[in-house]
C-alpha cells in the first residue's frame, strides 16, 4: 500500500537509523538508496498533497506540497544523492549519518506547511549539520562549529519568538505569505536573514564551511542558505528591501573573495554573491522575478557543489587549499580540473552553462520593473563572479605557477559525482525548458535571444581579458598567507579584547564587594555564635555541675561558718 | 616509476609557446565580439546600453575596479594566517600534540578524511 502522504524526511531518517547501525558496503548501499527511493516516492506525489493533524489546539500541517516546495523538494534529492556519492568512500559514521540527517531536515523544513513544523527542521538544520563541521576534528573546526551552531541556534531561538507573536496576533500559524509589517514579521524574516547570510549576519558562513572536512563542505553548500531562500520566497515575496539587501549580498562579498587565500573560502563568498542574486529576485517580486530566484537556487546547488566538490578533492588529494600553497595540479588531475572548469563556467553565466539560464531572469526582471541601478550593480558582480569564482579558482588551484605537487584524479565516487553534477549544470544550460516546467510560474521565458547571448559573452570575455592584463601588468594581487578581517573580527577580536579588562575588573570588584560582606556576615555570625541558646555566654549547663558547683558553693559556705 | 616520467614530462602549459596561443584565442574572441555588435541588434533597456561597446567596457572596468579596491582593501584588512588561532588557543589550551598542529598549520593542511 502506497501513502503519498508519508512526509519525505521519514526516509531520510529512516535511512540514517539504518546507517549507523551497519557497516561497509551495507551502509554504502544504504547511503546511495536512501535519497533515490525518497525521491521516486516524490515524483509520485501530487501537488497539494496534505498531511496534518492536531497537536495542542493547533493545526499541524508536517507534510504541504506546491510548485515552490516541489522544485525545491526535488533538488535537495538530487543534491543528496551526489552529496552521499560525492562521501562514499568516507569512512566515518559521523559524518554520513549527519549527512543523511541533515539533508532530511532541509527537505522537511521545505514541506512544512506551518511555522512550527518550520521551526523544528529550522533547528534540526543546525544541530545536525554542525557535526559536518566538527567531523573534521582539528581545533579549529572545533572552535568554529561552536561559533556556527550559537549562530544558527540563535536563528532558531529568533524565528520561534517571532512565531509566538505571530500566532498570538493572527490567530494562525500558516506558514505563507507574511510581509514585513509588525513586529513578529521582522523577527522571523531576521531569523530567516541570519540562515539566508544577509549582509553583516553573513559570517557565520564564511567562517564555518572552510573548517568542514572536504566531503561536509559539500553537503553543507547544499541546504542551509537554500531552505532560507525558499523561506523568503514563500513568506517574503515583493519586499522591497530584499532589493537592497540582495545587491548588497551580491556585490560586496566579491571584493573578499578576490583576496581570500583559502580557496573554499573564496567559494563560501562567492555563494553569498549567489544568493544575492535570489534574494534581488524575490525582492522584485515578479512571476519573472521569482521564478528566476528560485530557479538559481536550483542551478547554484549544482554548480556551487560541483566547485565545493571539486576543491574538496583538491583538499583530499593534496592536504592544501591555500591558494598560495596550490598550482600546476592540471598535470596531474586534469579530470577534477576540466569539471572544476565547467561548475566556474555555470556560476559566471556562460550561455550554454546552468547560470545563463536563471541569473538573466533576475536581470532581466530587475530592468523590467524599473530597478535600473540595481541591474547595473548585479551586472558589476556578475562580472566579479566570472573573476574570482570563474578564473581566479581554476586558476590558482590548476593553474597559476607550478607548486611542485604531484598527486593523482581523487577517489572514483568523487569524480562520479562531480561528474552527475557537470552533466546536469550543461543539460540545463542546454535545455533550460526542463527546469522551467517545474517553476512556480509560467513566464514563457527565454533567455536564449541574440542581445542576451552577446552581451553575456562580451561582458565575461572582457572580465577575463581584464584579468590578463592586470596579471601580465603584475597588478594582480598575489595570493599570500593571510586571514582577511570580517565581521567576525567584532565578535572574535574586539569583544573578547573590550570584555577580558572589563570582567577581569568585575570579577576583581565582586572579589572586593563579596570581602567585606563576608567580612560582616561573619561578624554577625560571631556575635550570634556568643549570645545564642548554645552560644558561649548562654549555654545550659549540665545539671551534674550545677549540683557540683552547689556543693562547692555549700562546703564553702560550711567552712566559712566555722569562723 | 610514475614519478620520473613525471619529472621528464612537458605538461601543456610548461611551454610558453602554448600559454602565448591562449592568450591570442581570448585576444581574437574579444574583437570578435565587439565586432559582432555591428551586426546583431541589440534591445535596449536601460540607457547606458545604448553607449557602444557598453558590456565590454562595463566588465572590463569593473574588474579592474574590483581588484584594485580588493587590493586597496588588504592594506587594512589582512592579518597573519594565525591571527585569531593565536587568540583562540590561549582560550582553549589544548593539552598535547601541539608541535604536530603547528606544523600541521604551517603546512596549510589540516586533518584531512580518510
Amino acid at each position: 500500500m502506497w501513502m503519498p502522504e508519508l512526509p519525505v524526511f521519514v526516509p531520510f531518517f529512516i535511512g540514517a537509523l539504518i546507517a549507523l547501525v551497519t557497516t561497509g558496503k551495507v551502509r554504502q548501499a544504504v547511503l546511495l538508496i536512501t535519497p533515490v527511493l525518497s525521491g521516486l516516492h516524490l515524483l509520485t506525489v501530487p501537488v497539494g498533497t496534505v498531511l496534518s493533524f492536531s497537536f495542542l489546539n493547533f493545526e499541524l500541517e508536517v507534510f504541504e506540497v506546491d510548485k515552490l516546495s516541489l522544485l525545491f523538494g526535488y533538488i535537495f534529492h538530487i543534491a543528496a544523492f551526489i552529496c552521499m556519492l560525492f562521501a562514499l568512500h568516507v569512512k566515518d559514521t559521523l559524518q554520513q549519518v549527519s549527512g543523511l540527517l541533515y539533508a532530511g531536515s532541509a527537505i522537511g523544513a521545505v514541506f512544512a506547511g506551518d511555522l512550527i513544523t518550520l521551526f523544528i527542521f529550522w533547528e534540526l538544520l543546525a544541530v545536525t549539520s554542525v557535526f559536518l563541521i566538527w567531523a573534521r576534528r582539528t581545533e579549529r573546526a572545533y572552535i568554529a562549529g561552536l561559533r556556527y551552531l550559537i549562530i544558527q541556534v540563535l536563528s532558531g531561538v529568533v524565528l520561534l519568538v517571532g512565531i509566538v507573536f505571530y500566532a498570538y496576533k493572527h490567530q494562525s500559524i500558516n506558514f505563507e505569505f507574511i510581509g514585513l509589517n509588525d513586529t513578529a514579521s521582522w523577527l522571523i524574516f531576521i531569523a530567516f536573514g541570519i540562515k539566508c547570510a544577509f549582509p553583516m549576519l553573513h559570517n557565520w558562513l564564511t567562517d564555518a564551511y572552510p573548517e568542514a572536512t572536504p566531503t561536509g563542505t559539500v553537503f553543507l553548500s547544499a541546504f542551509t542558505t537554500k531552505v532560507a531562500v525558499y523561506s523568503l520566497a514563500r513568506a517574503y515575496p515583493g519586499t522591497e528591501l530584499l532589493v537592497y539587501i540582495g545587491v548588497i549580498m551580491a556585490c560586496f562579498p566579491i571584493f573578499f573573495a578576490v583576496i581570500e587565500n583559502d580557496l573554499r573560502r573564496v567559494l563560501a563568498y562567492s555563494m553569498i554573491n549567489q544568493i544575492g542574486f535570489m534574494v534581488v529576485g524575490i525582492g522584485i517580486g515578479t512571476a519573472l522575478a521569482v521564478n528566476g530566484a528560485v530557479s538559481h537556487a536550483f542551478n547554484d546547488i549544482l554548480f556551487k557543489g560541483l566547485l565545493f566538490m571539486s576543491m574538496g578533492a583538491v583538499l583530499h588529494m593534496t592536504g592544501k587549499i591555500d591558494g598560495s600553497r596550490l598550482g600546476g595540479l592540471y598535470k596531474t588531475m586534469p579530470k577534477t580540473a576540466i569539471l572544476c572548469m565547467v561548475g566556474a563556467a555555470s556560476i559566471s553565466a556562460f550561455p550554454l552553462f546552468s547560470g545563463f539560464v536563471s541569473k538573466s531572469m533576475v536581470m532581466s526582471a530587475a530592468l523590467n520593473n524599473g530597478y535600473g541601478w540595481a541591474w547595473l550593480l548585479l551586472l558589476f558582480s556578475a562580472a566579479g563572479v566570472f573573476h574570482h569564482a570563474g578564473i581566479k579558482i581554476p586558476y590558482f588551484a590548476f593553474f597559476a605557477h607550478d607548486s611542485g605537487i604531484r598527486t593523482s584524479e581523487p577517489p572514483k565516487n568523487m569524480l562520479f559525482a562531480m561528474s552527475i553534477a557537470a552533466v546536469l549544470c550543461v543539460a540545463i544550460g542546454v535545455y533550460p525548458q526542463a527546469l522551467y516546467s517545474l517553476l512556480p510560474f509560467d513566464t514563457g521565458y527565454n533567455p536564449y535571444d541574440a542581445t542576451h547571448v552577446l552581451t553575456q559573452t562580451q561582458l565575461l570575455f572582457f572580465s577575463a581579458l581584464a584579468f590578463v592584463w592586470l596579471n601580465l601588468k603584475n597588478m594582480y594581487p598575489p595570493e599570500l598567507p593571510s586571514v582577511n578581517l570580517d565581521i567576525d573580527w567584532f565578535y572574535r577580536r574586539l569583544f573578547p579584547a573590550i570584555l577580558t579588562p572589563f570582567f577581569a575588573m568585575f570579577w576583581a570588584a565582586d572579589r572586593a564587594v563579596r570581602g567585606v560582606f563576608m567580612r560582616g556576615v561573619n561578624g554577625v555570625l560571631g556575635l550570634v555564635a556568643r549570645h545564642e541558646p548554645d552560644g558561649i555566654l548562654s549555654r545550659t549547663q549540665l545539671s551534674g555541675s550545677m549540683v557540683i558547683w552547689v556543693s562547692i558553693l555549700l562546703a564553702v559556705f560550711l567552712i566559712l561558718s566555722f569562723w | 616509476m610514475d614519478k620520473q616520467n613525471d619529472n621528464e614530462k612537458q605538461y601543456l602549459f610548461d611551454n610558453p609557446k602554448n600559454v602565448k596561443r591562449l592568450l591570442y584565442i581570448v585576444y581574437a574572441c574579444c574583437a570578435v565580439l565587439v565586432l559582432l555588435e555591428f551586426v546583431i541588434h541589440r534591445h535596449i533597456y536601460h540607457s547606458w546600453e545604448e553607449l557602444f561597446g557598453f558590456y565590454p567596457i562595463y566588465g572590463f572596468v569593473g574588474c579592474v575596479v574590483l581588484v584594485l579596491v580588493a587590493k586597496w582593501m588588504r592594506t587594512f584588512l589582512m592579518r597573519d594566517e594565525d591571527y585569531y588561532d593565536k587568540l583562540e588557543s590561549k582560550q582553549h589550551p589544548k593539552p598535547a600534540n601541539k608541535k604536530q598542529t603547528e606544523a600541521e598549520q604551517a603546512q596549510g593542511g589540516h586533518d584531512v578524511d580518510a
